[in-house]
């Protein structure tokens, strides 16, 4: 535009002008980068669970051999003053299947108990998952229906909620853990309460 | 097997696109028309690999091969065929590799095509094609590869999220793609030049079919994104001004202005360094696109699984491309000699008001959709940008285009009379002028702004079939009968323009009743209870279940009277996860869409449904289609096949950067 709007600019227009666009650029890009490194994750749904007690569904047992789970079997009294999470899970849930190595290390290493909220799904589909991969949840509520899910506010699969010792939802994680997930949301916090128990 | 064959053929491809890079580079610089003739064969062997790897992965599709990751993740037995095969690129591995391969198809063609481009602005052109390709093909192979296995296999796929199985969101994709990876090449075109230091008006000829077909694909693909959203989302909206639809239509806008600015370069040989830059930024924002919907940064309904570590490889993407070439622009466009003069009222000065338009346009909707995540950086609230942001910044830009557009065509090269143009269109302005004064009969008290767009349609569409009367008549001398010949033998290139121009009058129109003119009704009904719409009776007179190849539907059955028509609304229930999507009953005819959809039974036998009378829609796709067939047209005017155009200078030799 330079060339037609003033036929001899300055060169010193001239560069400023060409220089402009990268200028921009890198400033888009330095806030992309921000964005990326430090900013929130905008598919975290603010919860309305979040700082309230548990909802107070109780869930039938998946297997004979588990109980299931309600509102009782969170708070104080329940599983030695540990903050819980409650993994809500299907079997025909791939992700699932990614994040379940995560969460039965999290379950056999760090001894968190972890609930699982099987929604939507086959009671038969699901046990043979749990054959196949692994079992690493203390309680497994079922929810053929996914009314549960409607109470707990689910909002994909699967979805993981953080129950502080006090039996209050303080977290809650949309998508698959993946490593790097768990070491940025879920570390941080399960340390925090291991710190506050002492 | 084929999987690993597909891996290992993407593996390959990347090493080719190295040497594409590479070698004709250093050769275009040193002058070495051996090491410049690498470009050719090297793109041509990238687009076997990749099209092999790209047909691999199409074969688990097919075959339901639940052993790949990718395939489990998106795909379902059950599912029919035509789902299975666009389910390919349904995510986000399978649409990487249906752009790098649409890119190598593209490259492949201006190896093909190209025999008569100079061989130092062909080799770089591909050099920086490979370059692009590199980037896209390391970030496959490192953070998305579409073949990884899932061990063990699962009996049955999570299936294709239901929404998307559907014929229009089949072919959206594809179509878009073929519109950015066309940028990609007039980006490539671009750099080389700089790279070159020399834009002249046979520069403008070899990019303008490029940018034409980018464009074409990128209208269609935007259109059957927007046809979908209407049909399949369910409530009744063409245009939500989410990111993603953000992310292709602001490429649209600057191609659209890159368009026109190419035609002065090559007509004016001047705006050239404007040109180039509306080439680095057209591609670029479609990068900006890809980068906005699949790292996450941005929430929208459209974006892919994601996550941080792709967001920052993207980012790395972006800064190399389009922080490189905006540097080299930044270097070498200041060099650019300047072209020939003209007066503001000209055909130069009508193109540079359409691109400053389109542009600032471009900007607001850029503002527009960032402005969310510049606002969390700088105070930390969350706040989404709506329609009423765009309706209020985009439209009023939008609204002086359409008018002087009407204008543009009618002004010659260089200076113009004003006076005698608008003598000419008197004709089409009473026609506006009637025409709003009729629907202001129809809409009184309803919708003032409507008259606008209405207004602001009659007089672009009446322009341009004056425009084409004109040229077929251009003095009275010239008789009814010969201008009737002359039209025949007009230049392709002239009708297509008309036809785009007309296409643009027709989807305002169709725009402005979509969205001001529409009645709609919200009600819980019994079977045979009847609900007035518009002047039309709606009787809901069944509702029952169908069985569907993939998922249960329930359909309900809706009488029109007076017309006597059937509707038949469906909610379909997938079997895969339990989704339900709504399958919207629309009957359309020239002038109107009724459009009925069955919502979810609201107790005692009562359904809720939602009917709405949409008066223009279909001007929509009309109009759209014409700015496709426009774009076409245009393309295949035998001056774009034909017109091989011979640098006047000497072939262009390695000049040193200085």
């Amino acid at each position: 535009m330079t060339d037609t709007a003033s036929p001899k600019p300055t060169s010193g227009r001239r560069w400023l002008f060409a220089a402009l666009p990268l200028v921009l650029f890198a400033a888009l890009a330095g806030a992309f980068f921000y964005q990326l490194r430090y900013g929130t994750d905008p598919k975290l749904i603010p919860s309305a669970l979040i700082g309230d007690p548990v909802p107070q569904t109780v869930l039938e047992p998946l297997k004979s051999d588990k109980p299931g789970f309600g509102p009782d079997d969170f708070g104080p009294g329940s599983a030695n003053g540990q903050p819980i999470l409650v993994n809500v899970f299907a079997s025909w849930c791939v992700p699932c299947r990614v994040e379940h190595p995560i969460i039965s290390a999290l379950a056999r290493e760090r001894g968190i108990p972890v609930y699982g909220l099987n929604s939507k799904d086959k009671r038969e589909d699901a046990i043979r998952w749990l054959n196949e991969l692994g079992d690493p949840y203390t309680r497994i509520g079922y929810d053929p229906l996914g009314r549960a899910g409607i109470d707990w506010g689910v909002y994909g699969y699967p979805e993981t909620f953080l129950v502080s010792p006090k039996g209050e939802v303080v977290y809650k994680y949309v998508g698959p853990i993946t490593p790097q997930v768990l070491e940025r949301e879920f570390l941080p916090r399960l340390d925090a309460f291991a710190e506050g128990a002492q | 097997m084929m999987a690993e064959l597909g891996h290992y053929a993407l593996a390959l491809a990347l090493g080719v696109a190295l040497i594409q890079a590479i070698v004709p580079m250093v050769g275009a610089a040193r002058g070495d028309r051996r090491w410049m003739a690498v470009a050719p064969s090297a793109a041509l062997t990238q687009f076997g690999l990749l099209l092999f790897a790209f047909l691999a992965l199409m074969q688990a599709y097919v075959t339901s091969d639940f052993s790949v990751l990718n395939v489990a993740a998106n795909s379902h037995s059950l599912k029919p065929m035509l789902y299975k095969i666009s389910g390919v690129w349904g995510n986000h591995e399978g649409s990487l590799l249906l752009w790098v391969s649409v890119m190598a198809l593209f490259g492949s063609l201006v190896a093909v095509f190209g025999r008569n481009l100079p061989p130092g602005l062909k080799a770089r052109t591909l050099a920086i094609q490979g370059l692009i390709a590199s980037g896209f093909l390391l970030f496959m192979l490192f953070t998305s590869n579409p073949f990884d296995r899932l061990f063990p296999a699962p009996l049955e796929g999570n299936d294709l999220n239901p929404l998307l199985q559907d014929p229009g969101l089949a072919f959206h994709p594809p179509m878009l793609y073929v519109g950015y990876v066309g940028l990609s090449i007039v980006f490539s075109f671009a750099c080389a030049a700089l790279i070159e230091g020399k834009v002249d008006a046979a520069w403008a000829r070899w990019v303008r079919p490029w940018t034409l077909l980018a464009w074409a694909f990128l209208t269609a693909g935007i259109a059957l994104g927007s046809w979908w959203a209407y049909y399949e989302l369910g409530w009744g909206g063409f245009w939500y001004w989410d990111p993603v639809e953000n992310a292709s239509f602001m490429p649209w806008l600057v191609a659209t202005a890159l368009l026109h600015s190419a035609i002065v370069v090559e007509k004016r040989d001047t705006l050239k360094s404007w040109t180039i830059l509306l080439a680095i930024i057209g591609f670029s924002l479609s990068l900006i696109g890809t980068f906005l919907v699949r790292s996450g940064v941005l929430t929208s309904v459209h974006a892919f699984a994601s996550d941080p570590e792709r967001g920052v490889f993207i980012l790395l993407l972006l800064c190399v491309s389009i922080g490189g070439s905006f540097a080299l622009y930044a270097w070498r466009a200041p060099s650019l000699a300047g072209g020939g003069l003209f007066r503001p009222i000209s055909r130069e000065g009508a193109l540079v008001l359409n691109n400053l338009l389109l542009t600032t346009a471009s900007a607001t909707v850029l503002l527009g959709t960032l402005y969310p995540l510049l606002l969390e950086i700088v105070t930390g609230d969350k706040i989404s940008v709506g329609p009423p942001f765009f309706n209020a910044t985009f439209v009023p830009i939008m609204v002086p285009l359409f008018v002087a557009l009407g204008v543009g065509p009618f002004l010659p090269w260089k200076r113009a009379d004003l006076s005698p143009v608008l003598r000419l269109l008197t004709v089409a302005f009473v026609f506006a002028v009637a025409v709003t004064a009729a629907a202001a009969l129809v809409v009184w008290g309803k919708a003032a702004y409507a008259l606008i767009g209405i207004a602001v349609a009659a007089w672009l569409a009446a322009a341009t079939v004056t425009e084409i009367i004109r040229k077929a008549k251009p003095t009275a001398s010239v008789t009814w009968g010969q201008a009737v010949r002359r039209l025949g033998n007009l230049p392709r290139a002239a009708w297509g323009m008309s036809a785009a121009h007309l296409g643009v009058a027709v989807v305002v129109a169709g725009a402005t009743g979509a969205s001001l003119l529409t009645e709609e009704r919200i009600e819980a009904v019994r079977i045979g209870e009847t609900v007035p719409v518009a002047g039309f009776e709606f009787v809901l007179t069944d509702v029952h279940t169908a069985p569907g190849p993939n998922y249960e539907a329930t359909q309900g059955v809706f009488h029109v009277a007076p017309t006597g028509l059937t509707l038949v609304a469906e909610n379909r229930k997938f079997f895969s996860n339990g989704q339900v999507t709504t399958e919207a009953a629309i009957e359309s005819t020239l002038w109107y869409d009724l459009y009925a959809v069955l919502g979810d039974p609201a107790g005692d036998g009562r359904y809720t449904v939602r009917l709405y009378f949409k008066p223009l829609v279909p001007w929509l796709w009309i109009g759209s289609t014409l700015m496709v067939l426009g774009g076409f047209l245009s393309l295949s005017d035998r001056r774009l096949r034909v017109g091989a155009p011979r640098r006047s200078a000497a072939p262009a030799q390695a000049q040193p950067a200085e």
